[in-house]
């Protein structure tokens, strides 16, 4: 067995106190666990029905309403005072309520650190993977028990290289690499595996877009995919927590099971065509398309870089869909207001909140009809996603998103600038 | 363990939007929940599905991280589902919920929908029509301890039980 070990088994080495190896079966502890409202009832209820409700460690535990939020039926607003109960009576400290943030952008903004193992009850848990910690999603079950015991069980992933060479052309952000990567390999090719990714150079691949493309890690089925922390994931969280982290990193020559390069600036504005994630295509094969709704937010990219990106394109422009605007957090939402985004896109029409999944998952706030077009940044556009099974949902990056916006159809910035 | 029955056969990639629209996740009663399983695609699907096993192509289960996708299949009255792969957290619930998951490449060139199958958990062992027998990943280690216990919950209140005696 080799010695030089990848960020993955490093990781996983560390947290289950043993040399792993891809395929170990190991049990290891958890760093961070997280959950929403959305499938936080269900891990209590579950915890209820086990017969304890017994946090292992409260400090460890991060619980952020955004999926039902502000409550769009009563059902909701139950839920929400359910979980509420739970963080009075166990003394939940990291709990932000309606208002505050989308749950991974809250964890990546507050809480994960590089090197550290993090559990939510939510599929997009990998964003986290952009500050090189191994985040995964599981399910209400899975996660009450580590709530409970500070411990589950993985297996032990391959290992896959991906290198980012060279700076992305304009316009072109984590969402066009992500849709890249998965046109190339289709969302089922990364099964089984951890998706590590090297960026040359560092600065010419910004925060924002890291976690757009980690987001999208689960899209291509990788059990995670972690950006090695290098000088941006340094500054990052020293600009956002004034912290100084030393983190973990893979050894150089460690063994990966293959390796891919992505040319930045030989990748192109692309959408993901319905109905499916890896239905690639060139933004200009699908120009023609009129567009009924758009949406820019979601956990994937409602970050500033993406309102600022709309507010380029938007502004003294007037919207033709109707465009619904998310920033991923209230602080994501108050830094564009103080750069002057928010009343950008507001003058050109759209309707803007923060700090919730919305349409994004067909909750509230702009559910699609049927045979209606929406262009959405979100992550998803499986039949029925945003609302009506027979809506077709395209999935772009923000500046096509807010092009199409304009012109009411798809379209890049080209085509109005 | 044995599961038995017939089979319908569903596609690649069925992700967990179409097992269990987004709308339901406010219940988790799996009754509530079966009534729903797979109406995206077919509205009907919970009066076919009592003892049936559910034979898929790639990546079943891929998605969202929603419990309620292996507990509404489950609950429809499926026995098992077996599929040439599995989203990783789609496994985890199925196998948290007492619902065997079976790994099987070659799956889907092997049966037809209503053929009948017998299947064993333990060594993967799949019997077609009584003639044919393929074989396929049985499931072996901590998922097949949580699922003799039938399931997470029952795992844990053991696991708790134990703690306890100590
Ligand atoms: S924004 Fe969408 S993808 Fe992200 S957590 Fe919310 S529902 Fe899930």
């Amino acid at each position: 067995m080799s010695i030089l070990k990848t960020l993955t088994e490093k990781i996983l080495s560390r947290a289950s106190g043993k040399d792993v190896a891809p395929g170990d079966v190991v049990e290891i502890n958890v760093d961070i666990v997280a959950f929403h409202d959305l499938t936080g009832y269900h891990v209590i209820e579950v915890m209820d029905k086990v017969g304890r409700r017994v946090v292992h460690n409260i400090d460890k535990l991060v619980i952020a309403f955004d999926h039902l939020t502000p409550p769009p039926d009563v059902r909701s607003a139950e839920i929400q005072q359910f979980i509420r109960k739970f963080v009075k009576e166990v003394g939940v400290r990291n709990f932000h309520d309606v208002g505050y943030g989308i749950l991974h952008q809250v964890l990546v903004e507050k809480y994960v650190l590089p090197g550290q193992v993090v559990v939510a009850a939510d599929s997009h848990t990998t964003t986290s993977g952009a500050l090189g910690a191994f985040a995964q999603g599981m399910g209400a079950s899975d996660v009450a028990a580590i709530v409970m015991t500070g411990k589950t069980w993985v297996t032990v992933p391959q290992p896959f290289k991906i290198v980012l060479e060279g700076k992305p052309r304009q316009w072109v952000t984590g969402k066009e690499v992500a849709l890249e990567i998965l046109k190339e390999f289709k969302a089922d090719y990364f099964m089984g595996m951890s998706v590590e990714v090297f960026v040359k150079d560092p600065p010419a691949f910004p925060m924002d877009y890291r976690l757009t493309v980690a987001n999208m890690g689960i899209e291509m089925n990788a059990d995670t995919l972690m950006f090695v922390p290098d000088s941006v994931t340094l500054d990052y969280i020293k600009s956002s927590r004034g912290l100084e982290v030393k983190p973990i990193q893979p050894d150089t020559g460690a063994k990966y099971v293959d390796e891919y390069t992505v040319e930045l600036d030989r990748v192109e504005l692309l959408v993901a065509a319905p109905h499916s994630v890896d239905n690639v295509k060139n933004v200009r094969e699908v120009s023609n398309v009129e567009v009924d709704m758009v949406f820019i937010g979601s956990c994937t990219n409602g970050r500033l870089s993406d309102l600022e990106i709309a507010a380029k394109i938007m502004k003294g422009r007037k919207v033709k869909t109707r465009c619904i605007v998310i920033p991923a957090s209230w602080n994501m939402f108050r830094k564009a207001m103080e750069l002057g985004y928010i009343q950008i896109l507001v003058e050109a029409g759209c309707i803007v909140t923060y700090g919730t999944c919305g349409p994004c998952i067909g909750g509230h706030f702009g559910i699609a009809g049927p045979g209606e077009v929406v262009v959405s940044t979100s992550n998803r556009n499986f039949i029925g996603r945003m609302g009506s099974p027979q809506a077709y949902i395209y999935l772009a990056g923000p500046a096509v998103a807010s092009t199409s916006a304009v012109l009411g159809r798809i379209a890049e910035p080209g085509d109005v600038m | 363990m044995i599961v038995r029955g017939k089979v319908i056969k569903l596609g690649d990639k069925i992700d967990t939007d179409v097992i269990i629209p987004a709308k339901y996740l406010k219940y988790t009663d799996p009754q509530y929940l079966a009534q729903h399983v797979f109406e995206p695609i077919d509205p009907e699907f919970h009066k076919k599905a009592k003892d049936c096993i559910i034979v898929a192509g790639k990546a079943f289960g891929m998605g969202s991280s929603r419990e309620q996708a292996a507990i509404a299949i489950k609950a429809a009255g499926v026995k098992a589902v077996i599929a040439e792969s599995f989203a990783r957290i789609f496994y985890r619930n199925a196998i948290n919920n007492g619902l065997p998951a079976i790994v099987c490449p070659e799956i889907t060139k092997e049966v037809n929908n209503g053929d009948e199958v017998v299947v064993n958990i333990e060594t993967g062992e799949v019997i077609i029509n009584n003639t044919k027998t393929v074989k396929c990943k049985g499931i072996t280690g901590i998922a097949l301890e949580i699922l003799r216990n039938g399931g997470l919950i029952e795992y844990l209140k053991k696991a708790a039980s134990g703690e306890g005696n100590r």
